[in-house]
């Protein structure tokens, strides 16, 4: 799961015009997962956090499209609400494993040196922590929430971007064009800023759309394991948890329909972010 | 590099010298990157919240003389520094102290947890091995149509959480097949196994996945390579081919992953043993966590990263020992 497995889903070929339309949908796919969030009020039914002790564990009516858990809360409502933690807590990670690690790697590419190596070590430290018990620990010193655990998980990711950019940057640093921007009096700070950044850009877009599948499957299961987004939230990641005491009373639903809700988003993303990078000429490395 | 070579008694070792030095020099590499990472967690978990010693009182918590008597007692009035110090030379000495919450020795609750753990995983790593090579090579040999079936399936186990797999695998196999038992660790080693049969498929899956492509990828590569094509134009059997020159050949790449593989099988049991409600190291640490029983938190994290340091240590040995090549030293 960490960011290190070079492996990544590839649901389709490789194919010239292909990859264009599967980004079109998947993009689109994204863009109604986000119009989801954002009118949850307007979409869910009902309240999902009110539950009615007389309604337990109800199978699907005209009432309660899904059904109702455990505590008789309607289950599409919370299926619905559910999306906003699913994309806000992965938003926060990747915006801040994403600042944090690129300004690292411009730093370490253009300084080299001492600086280069101590970011390194720094990198290397934070990878031989598993990423999901480095994000445990976090949530421990932090005490358990949903921004704690985002910013948790986005300590894990930040090697990973950083060591991309950092690769990417220095074999832009020792460009011609670099050379002759300094030698025309121009700072560091404007150089990487104004003609290192902007070229480096689309490895790090490619990568931030990849981290954001992977940051939901890791606050998920932090929200799972019960040190994430807390009751009475809905979030997928907890419903599954919730859900798993209802599996053995015969009632599956709760768990699985948010099981199915995550890996679509999660795989929506990850292949979104493949294929970006693919379609930039062979991928990161 | 010399004196290791003296060491040797036979000069037909001098191989391996290479290897050795790789062990002495990863098991240094290793002990340094354990304790500064063992510090880090130690002044982690002193900026946690909560007082450990409120929470031993209990209901006679902010009594004076008790607070003194448990400072001295836990050395929580002595410096960060030598606190640390206190807990190294414990750990030297096979004493993790107390736990606040479990009123037991943190030792004797690591090791009762540490052989579902590691039977876990090692039952997981057994089934990553098998199941990902056997259904890479037969990845790597079938027609278009099977290849592009076993690759969206690949695809698919790979981008699901082992959360989402472990209650699919419950829903089926325990809740409609009533196969097997859904929580719990059971007796005697058939029965244990019996108990974490799911558990071990729920934590091998995605992992298999990832190495069945790598498989797949790594035959189809060798496979075109100008040596095999002169092992088939000499007349060798299709077997002797791909069991001497090719399978060979790619158990390099296969062995690299299988590295980030064990790792990710060590950190996956913390999701997995909740999950399934087994009594390992990775359900201890999250009720340590939520019970903020720092001494438990302190002396399982470690655990776990050492475990995870070894793992991938162990792998780079094993590059050594099956491909020459990358020996440092003693190859020139």
């Amino acid at each position: 799961m960490s960011a290190l497995v070079p492996a990544r889903p590839r649901l389709l070929r490789r194919s010239g015009g292909g990859t264009t339309t599967a980004i079109r949908c998947f993009g689109a796919f994204a863009v109604l997962l986000v119009l989801l969030a954002v009118c949850a009020p307007l979409i869910a039914p009902q309240d999902p956090n009110v539950g009615d002790v007389l309604s337990v564990l109800q199978p699907p009516s005209s009432q309660h499209w899904l059904g109702t858990d455990a505590s008789g809360r309607d289950l599409f409502s919370r299926l619905v609400f559910g999306s906003r933690t699913a994309l806000l807590g992965p938003l926060v990670v990747v915006l801040v494993a994403t600042s944090v690690g690129t300004t690292l790697g411009v730093l370490a590419a253009w300084n080299r040196g001492w600086v280069d190596s101590l970011i390194g070590r720094l990198f290397d430290l934070v990878f031989s922590f598993p990423s999901m018990l480095l994000a445990l620990l976090f949530v421990t010193v932090m005490s358990p929430g949903l921004f704690s655990a985002a910013l948790a998980v986005s300590i894990a990711f930040v090697p990973a971007v950083g060591r991309l950019v950092r690769a990417t940057a220095l074999r832009e640093v020792n460009e011609p064009y670099v050379q002759a921007l300094r030698t025309q009096g121009f700072g560091p700070v404007a150089v990487c800023l104004r003609h290192v950044l902007p070229n480096v850009w689309p490895v790090i877009v490619a990568q931030v759309t990849m981290s954001f599948g992977y940051a939901m499957v890791e606050l998920a299961g932090i929200s799972f394991l019960g040190l994430g987004v807390q009751d009475p939230t809905a979030d997928w990641g907890k419903m599954i948890n919730t859900g798993q005491g209802s599996i053995v009373r015969g009632f599956p639903q709760e768990s699985l329909y948010a099981g199915i809700a995550l890996v679509l988003a999660v795989v929506c993303f990850i292949s979104l972010g493949d294929l970006l990078s693919e379609r930039r000429d062979g991928g990161p490395r | 590099m010399a004196i290791v070579e003296h060491n040797l008694p036979r000069s037909a070792g001098r191989p391996w010298s290479g290897v050795l030095l790789t062990v002495a020099g990863r098991l240094a590499q290793m002990a340094l990157t354990l304790l500064t990472a063992s510090f880090l967690i130690f002044v982690a978990l002193q900026l946690a919240p909560g007082n450990p010693v409120d929470i031993m009182l209990g209901a006679k918590a902010g009594d004076p003389e008790a607070v003194r008597r448990l400072n001295a007692q836990y050395h929580f009035d002595q410096p960060l520094l030598v606190q640390y110090g206190h807990w190294l030379t414990g750990l030297l000495h096979g004493d993790l102290g107390t736990s606040f919450v479990f009123r037991e020795s943190v030792s004797s609750l690591i090791a009762a947890r540490v052989p579902t753990s590691a039977l876990l995983v090692a039952y997981g790593g057994v089934l990553v091995l098998v199941l990902g090579f056997a259904v890479g090579l037969v990845a790597s040999r079938a027609g278009r149509t099977v290849d592009t079936g076993i690759s969206v399936l690949l695809s698919v186990a790979l981008a699901t959480p082992t959360y989402v797999i472990a209650i699919v695998l419950i829903t089926v196999f325990s809740l409609y097949l009533d196969w097997f038992p859904v929580f719990g660790s059971g007796d005697g080693l058939l029965g244990r196994l019996h108990h974490l049969t799911l558990p071990a498929v729920t934590l091998a899956l995605s992992s298999s996945a990832a190495m069945a492509r790598v498989t797949r990828a790594a035959v189809k590569d060798e496979e075109g390579r100008d040596h095999v094509t002169t092992a088939v134009a000499r007349g060798l059997d299709r077997r002797t081919v791909l069991g001497r020159h090719v399978v060979r050949n790619a158990l390099l790449p296969i062995t690299t992953i299988a590295g980030i593989i064990g790792a990710g099988l060590i950190a996956g049991t913390v999701i997995v043993e909740n999950a399934f409600g087994l009594d390992g190291v990775g359900s201890l640490l999250v009720q340590a966590i939520t019970r903020k029983d720092y001494a438990v938190v302190q002396s399982t994290s470690v655990l776990i990263i050492a475990a995870f340091l070894l793992v991938n240590a162990f792998v780079d040995v094993l590059y050594g020992i099956i491909d020459p090549r990358t020996r440092t030293g003693g190859t020139r």
